[in-house]
């Protein structure tokens, strides 16, 4: 299997408080990777470590066997040009969204692609529309972000993300800001891009979606990975008290079987 | 007492050329003022300490003093330090592009900030720079926001110009005074000035209630 990303004894201090202490993760092409863990666990600073939202304190980050940043004199130096390239190739979707409102559905798929990359129009609107067909939401392209529902947004988001054509997709509890309704929809589509391939980092507290659709399951407590696993057999078989605590807290109002 | 409107109408020709000239500095006012605003507020949001404490020290300063002041301290003062010649229309653009520019800066400055900052995750995580961001993301919403302060503050700039006639700018106040003192009709010289202010204001506010509520209906909202 081919290493896409991978992190280095990875720290994140926001001032005194020290969120992520020394993380080491691997992820290989294809694979789909959920972070689990209660609020204030460390999973979304992780998660925006590794695209560069966040700069770490101290650690690498590296994308296709390739680090990030240059090393000078013990600590890292990032260039904002060198970020935002990565960024292009690290797409992300957010828990509210983050539309541009001021644009139509089509316009905000199209942006990175002519502002970023310097695709020409009919280009950027020939693969805009094919992402928006992959995420159902074709029919949709000529309104504006106001006009549609929390899961549609989120699909267009999930469009925007992958019209960049990126290695690999975080997706920072996406599913959170929905009504339940709406939770379906957003993650059979991540279901579906898994299924056909893309290497995924997900934070989610959906654990059904954990079950199913990941390969590797990471349980984060107190900023350090705390257990490990396949979702099958980590969410059956915890083994620390920490994580069976937090799987008895999302089974506790379960319908009975 | 008794109103006549002859000797006004007489100098009409004099009163459309001042009112030409206050559009004239008004327009010349907005035109560098704006951007330099624009610049002033960017700076002023930089997270380099320096730049933006420098900023706004000539926002709050030019925000703080008397106009009158600074129109003089341009007109009298600043040739003598510089030792070259001011025209009382060059020292009316002057005094006025920076003067509104430190109001603009600070309506810029707060409709950015007035930008959810979800809206700058959104278009970094595509790999867009600060520039882009703020260019194509931050400021076509911003903007709008800022139309109605906008509009206010132009109508501010718009009435203050009246000042320029005490540096003997031949604007629509100076010419007022002019025929005024010519004609010995001050009541009816005044009132026609007044009304012509208030023509020009009022339609510039109708028309800028006109384009809030076309942007307001455009559905293209600047929440999402």
């Amino acid at each position: 299997m081919t290493e896409l990303i991978r992190v280095e004894g990875l720290h994140k201090s926001f001032g005194t408080l020290d969120v992520l202490k020394g993380i080491d993760l691997q992820v290989n092409a294809g694979e789909t990777m959920v972070l689990l863990g209660s609020s204030g666990s460390g999973k979304s600073t992780l998660l925006r470590c590794i695209n560069f939202m966040e700069t770490p304190t101290s650690g690498r980050v590296y994308l296709n066997g390739e680090a990030v940043g240059t090393a000078a004199g013990g600590k890292t130096r990032y260039k904002e040009a060198d970020l935002c390239k990565l960024r292009t190739r690290i797409g992300m979707v957010f828990q509210h969204f983050n539309l541009f409102p001021h644009m139509t559905v089509l316009q905000n798929v199209m942006e990175g692609q002519l502002t970023v990359l310097g695709r020409d129009k009919s280009e950027a609107q020939e693969k805009s529309m094919s992402q928006l067909t992959r995420v159902g939401l074709a029919d949709k392209a000529a309104e504006y972000p106001s006009r549609l529902s929390g899961g549609q947004k989120q699909r267009v988001a999930i469009a925007r993300a992958l019209a960049m054509d990126p290695d690999v997709m975080l997706f920072d509890e996406v599913t959170s800001a929905l009504d339940p309704e709406l939770v379906g929809e957003v993650l059979k589509t991540m279901r579906q891009l898994a299924e056909e391939g893309m290497t995924m980092i997900c934070v989610t507290h959906e654990l059904g979606f954990a079950y199913h659709v990941a390969n590797r399951v990471l349980f984060l407590d107190q900023g350090a990975i705390h257990e490990e696993g396949e979702p099958q057999t980590l969410l059956r078989n915890p083994q620390t008290q920490r994580m069976k605590e937090f799987l008895e807290g999302h089974a506790l109002f379960k319908l009975p079987e | 007492m008794e109103w006549n409107f002859a000797p006004v109408l007489g100098g009409m020709d004099l009163l459309l050329w001042g009112l030409l000239n206050t559009l004239k500095i008004t327009g010349l006012a907005l035109a560098f003022g704006v951007p330099l605003g624009l610049g002033l507020a960017l700076m002023r949001l930089s997270t380099l300490r320096p730049v933006s404490m420098v900023s706004a020290f000539i926002i709050e300063f030019f925000r703080t003093t008397p106009p009158l002041v600074q129109l003089f301290w341009f007109f009298f003062a600043f040739p003598i330090l510089f030792s070259i010649n001011m025209t009382p229309f060059t020292a009316a653009i002057v005094t006025f592009s920076i003067q509104s520019s430190a109001f603009f800066a600070e309506i810029f400055r707060s409709g950015i900030q007035s930008i959810d900052h979800g809206q700058w995750e959104g278009s970094k995580a595509i790999g867009m720079n600060r520039n882009q961001s703020l260019r194509r993301v931050i400021l076509p919403q911003a903007v709008k926001r800022m139309i109605p302060a906008f509009m206010e503050r132009s109508i501010e700039l718009l009435k203050t110009t009246t000042l320029v006639s005490t540096i003997a700018y031949t604007d629509l106040m100076y010419q007022a005074n002019d025929l005024a003192q010519r004609t010995f009709r001050p009541l009816e010289v005044y009132s026609v000035v007044a009304l012509i202010y208030f023509v020009l204001i009022f339609g510039f506010s109708q028309l800028s209630i006109m384009v809030e509520r076309r942007l307001a209906k455009s559905g293209e909202g600047t929440v999402g």
